[in-house]
């Protein structure tokens, strides 16, 4: 045996094993100790100094950087330690903008609370005069920088748990703050909207996109007739609200709510994710028969598919072309309830009731829009509604559950789990299952998939073939996981990705916790309610399938149906190129085209093929409705591709091999023909 | 064609330099100061094309390389003058009166602490933390000429003998 691994907290004798820092320890023995820079899903920053305790023989020390060694005896609340915290939050609320009563985080806001807790009732620095600019380019995301405390927090998850850094600390000293790169707007950077920052940051600093008074002022329009989509994460997050316990099922509370509010319409997100099922299992299917590339990627999370997008372009082809549920939702109700209720389309209005912030970009974006109309016109995140609610006086822990409605209200389990990491995989399995082997499936639940874990594997037999999938969560994993694809060193058929941790039950749009208990419960209250549910598979629901008897082919995969639930991706990979303007027409509205060029190759094909579409523009009469440039990469085209954007929808990848080497043979290329039929099209 | 390359050679050529550097160091992310310093050497300053560049090249994000850039004194995010004037302001020269002859430069070519370099990028103005010769407070340095006990005369003696020089020589 070990010689005790004990220590003594407040006289109290602690038993201690692998913790891996003193404040761990203390925290399980029961003590809390405020802290600001510390996650345990973060590495260590240890720059708050709020965690602080009296180590007898040592003196003050910061717990989240200590390791605990055996008798050690510690006092957490010395009068030294009080004077040490409290005047360190006065410090911090020198620098901080006390907008507080007006702040969406009071009330929830770790500072706030610190400061009351630890009795700050005056603060005697100066307030600094100088302000920063607020950020509100974003879609999903408000940064306020006059509000940060430099925890770090938000470039920690934004780099350790999503692997993408888009925004870190910038300058020293006195003029530190934290930013995206050269200080530019958010939305012009590679943040994929996925909010993981908001949901760590202990202050107001970044926070989701409030909409609310946009959403009230259509409620107060009686000319819209407003239709609400409810996300299948939402029900079991929106209770945490209102004091209800984590992972309680208040659905109907919620449909009850948005009624009073003045919601004409209240139906459910997982009905189109029943239909997403239809779909995608029939394209997975497809594609094992050789349709499209393996392995297929679900599309399912915004934050995921533009991650996909910036970092992974020539995994685009692998990704499902179905629209996310959200989108797919959307396009239904703007196709089939104008007639069903005798309503002009354009007096539709759609809000999504989300768990997310990258819907809110997802929602913008101009391929969901058509003739001007978009497909979904206003995204709230579940706070959002828990506090709209909040503000109409409507006592939701009193009000009676009231059902959805029909048709695209009603959902089988399948299209409910959807919200936890694995439901997608599973309910896609459930249809798969049954449509390959042709009978009924007796065991409904695929346990693997399910499951906090990261990254989950399995194998499932499906008609004689193992189908190997993959369910990760987290873009940092997914990275890794798409890189072995692309080094080709997993062969999995089938991958679901979500951004944040769990699946969508801990979206950034939810009521915030940290606690993995909470998430666990989140994600049991949705198994919970497909056990419940009366259907268990989405090809069960006829509501979808008559829905695709009205308007859509009568079947999954019809031309119709592909018009209407499917999308196509966009490379961003040129995103932080070097750039050089090489042609601007003066036309009020400019096509962008970016060539991209290798500066690793000499004479690389991407300079001829610039040249040749300079020249093909010119000798179109084109010049005037372009804007050409030239993007400078080291990334290797290993097989000689090129990244071209046409327009913000089109983009072609083009592959010239080296051999192509006079202009005539170039000229020739199918690829080129490709770029040069969307150029024209885009200008048509 | 031929129209069309020029306009893409600059920046390929650029390019070509940093990516020299970058295999020097065998892209190797842990040695993002020194390339910086050397990619700062070879163009005077870091561009925003050029950041991002060096990110992408090392895989790492352009707010970290960014972050790194803005963090020490040394690099500079905006190209400088071909005449840089460094003066101390440490303890021992602010107290003999530095800021007059900082005020005397900027004053003499239309410069201020939001403005130090000048639009033909003839001069740069800056102030920097103590350079260690307080003995000779206050003191100037010239690109690598070092100026002890200068006079707000004598600094502005200096620009315009160089600019006397350089009207020489045309
Ligand atoms: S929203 Fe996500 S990607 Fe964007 S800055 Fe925050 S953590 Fe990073
Ligand atoms: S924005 Fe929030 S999480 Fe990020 S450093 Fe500032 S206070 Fe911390
Ligand atoms: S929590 Fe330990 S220093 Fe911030």
């Amino acid at each position: 045996m070990s010689i005790n691994k004990e220590i003594i907290v407040n006289g109290i004798t602690v038993a201690f094993d692998n913790e891996r820092n003193l404040l761990e320890v203390i925290r399980k023995a029961g003590i809390e100790i405020p802290t600001f820079c510390y996650h345990s899903e973060l590495s260590i920053y240890g720059a708050c100094r709020l965690c602080v305790v009296e180590v007898e023989g040592r003196g003050v020390m910061a717990t989240c950087s200590t390791k605990p060694e055996p008798g050690m005896v510690i006092h957490t609340d010395t009068k030294q330690i009080r004077s040490i915290r409290k005047i360190n939050i006065e410090l911090l609320l020198a620098n901080h903008d006390r907008e507080c009563p007006s702040c969406v985080r009071s009330a929830n806001c770790t500072l706030q609370d610190l400061a009351r807790r630890l009795g700050v009732e005056e603060v005697r620095y100066k307030q600094l005069e100088e302000r920063e600019e607020i950020d509100h380019s974003s879609p999903s995301l408000t940064r306020d920088p006059n509000k940060c405390v430099l925890c770090g927090d938000c470039v920690r998850v934004c780099d350790e748990v999503q692997g993408i850094g888009a925004i870190d600390f910038i300058g020293r000293g006195a003029n530190a703050k934290v930013a995206p790169a050269f200080d530019q707007d958010l939305s012009s950077v590679e943040c994929v909207n996925c909010g993981q920052c908001a949901a760590v940051c202990p202050t107001g600093a970044i926070i989701p996109k409030q909409d609310r008074n946009d959403v009230w002022d259509l409620l107060h329009d009686d000319s819209k007739i407003v239709v609400a989509q409810v996300a299948p994460a939402v029900r079991v997050g929106l209770g945490e609200h209102f004091g209800f316990e984590p992972g309680e099922n208040t659905a109907g509370q919620l449909v009850n709510a948005l009624k009073m509010m003045g919601f004409d319409y209240v139906f459910d997100t997982s009905f189109a994710a029943d239909m997403t099922i239809f779909e995608e299992a029939t394209e997975f299917l497809d594609r094992l028969g050789g349709s499209a590339p393996l392995p297929m990627f679900t599309s399912c999370c915004p934050a995921w598919v533009k991650f996909a997008e910036i970092y992974f372009p020539e995994l685009l082809p692998n990704l499902s072309s179905c629209k996310s549920p959200q989108q797919m939702f959307g396009s239904v109700a703007k196709k089939v309830l104008p007639a069903k209720l005798n309503a002009d389309k354009k007096d539709i209005v759609v809000v999504s009731i989300m768990p997310c912030t990258a819907k809110k970009y997802e929602a913008t974006l101009d391929k969901f829009k058509h003739e001007d109309i978009p497909e979904v016109d206003k995204v709230l995140t579940t706070v959002e509604v828990g506090r709209m609610i909040n503000s109409a006086g409507i006592k939701f822990d009193e009000l009676d559950p009231e059902a959805f409605d029909m048709p695209l209200g009603f959902s089988t389990g399948a299209g409910v789990i959807f919200g936890a990491t694995g439901g997608v995989m599973e309910a896609a399995l459930r249809f798969a299952y049954e449509k390959v082997e042709g009978k009924t499936i007796k065991q409904l639940e695929f346990k693997e998939v399910r499951g906090l874990d990261a990254v989950k594997e399995a194998t499932v037999n499906v008609g004689g073939t193992d189908l190997k999938v993959a369910v990760v969560y987290g873009l940092k994993k997914a990275k890794e996981l798409a890189e072995k694809i692309r080094a080709g060193e997993a062969d999995y058929h089938f991958v679901e990705v979500m951004a944040c941790p769990g699946g969508c039950i801990a979206g950034a749009g939810q009521p915030i916790t940290h606690d993995i208990e909470v998430r666990k419960e989140r994600a049991k209250g949705l198994y919970t309610a497909d056990k419940r549910m009366q259907l268990h598979k989405s090809q069960d629901n006829y509501m979808v399938q008559e829905c695709y008897n009205e308007c859509m082919g009568g079947e999954a995969g019809s031309h119709e149906a592909h018009h209407t639930l499917h999308t196509n991706y966009q490379n961003r990979c040129q995103i932080f190129d070097a750039r050089v303007p090489v042609l601007k027409g003066d036309a009020d509205k400019l096509l962008p085209i970016i060539v991209t060029i290798c500066t690793k190759q000499e004479n690389d094909p991407g300079q001829k093929l610039l040249a040749l579409i300079v020249d093909y523009v010119k000798n179109n009469n084109l010049a005037d409705k372009v804007e050409i440039e030239a993007a400078f990469t080291s990334r290797p085209s290993a097989d000689g591709t090129i990244a071209v954007t046409v327009g913000s929808q089109t983009v072609e990848r083009s592959k010239f091999k080296n051999a192509i080497n006079t202009e005539e043979e170039l000229a020739n290329n199918a690829e080129f023909a490709k770029i040069k039929e969307a150029i024209d099209k885009e200008l048509a | 064609m031929q129209e069309t390359n020029e306009k893409t050679a600059a920046m390929i050529e650029h390019l070509a330099a940093v990516n020299k550097i970058l295999e020097k160091y065998n892209c190797d992310e842990s040695k993002l100061i020194p390339i910086l310093q050397e990619v700062q050497e070879e163009y005077k300053y870091l561009s925003k094309d050029v950041i991002s560049y060096v990110a992408t090249s090392l895989d790492i994000p352009p707010a970290k390389v960014y972050g790194v850039a803005t963090f020490y004194a040394h690099f500079a995010l905006e190209p400088k003058g071909k005449y840089v004037f460094k003066l101390c302001d440490g303890t021992a020269c602010h107290v003999k009166k530095s800021h007059s002859i900082l005020h005397a430069l900027y004053d003499r070519l239309g410069l201020s602490d939001d403005k130090q370099t000048t639009d033909d990028l003839m001069f740069t103005v800056e102030t920097v933390s103590c350079l260690g010769a307080c003995g000779l407070a206050p003191v100037m340095l010239v690109n690598e000429d070092v100026y002890g006990q200068v006079k707000p005369e004598e600094a502005v003696a200096i620009i315009d003998d160089i600019l006397a020089k350089a009207a020489a020589a045309e």
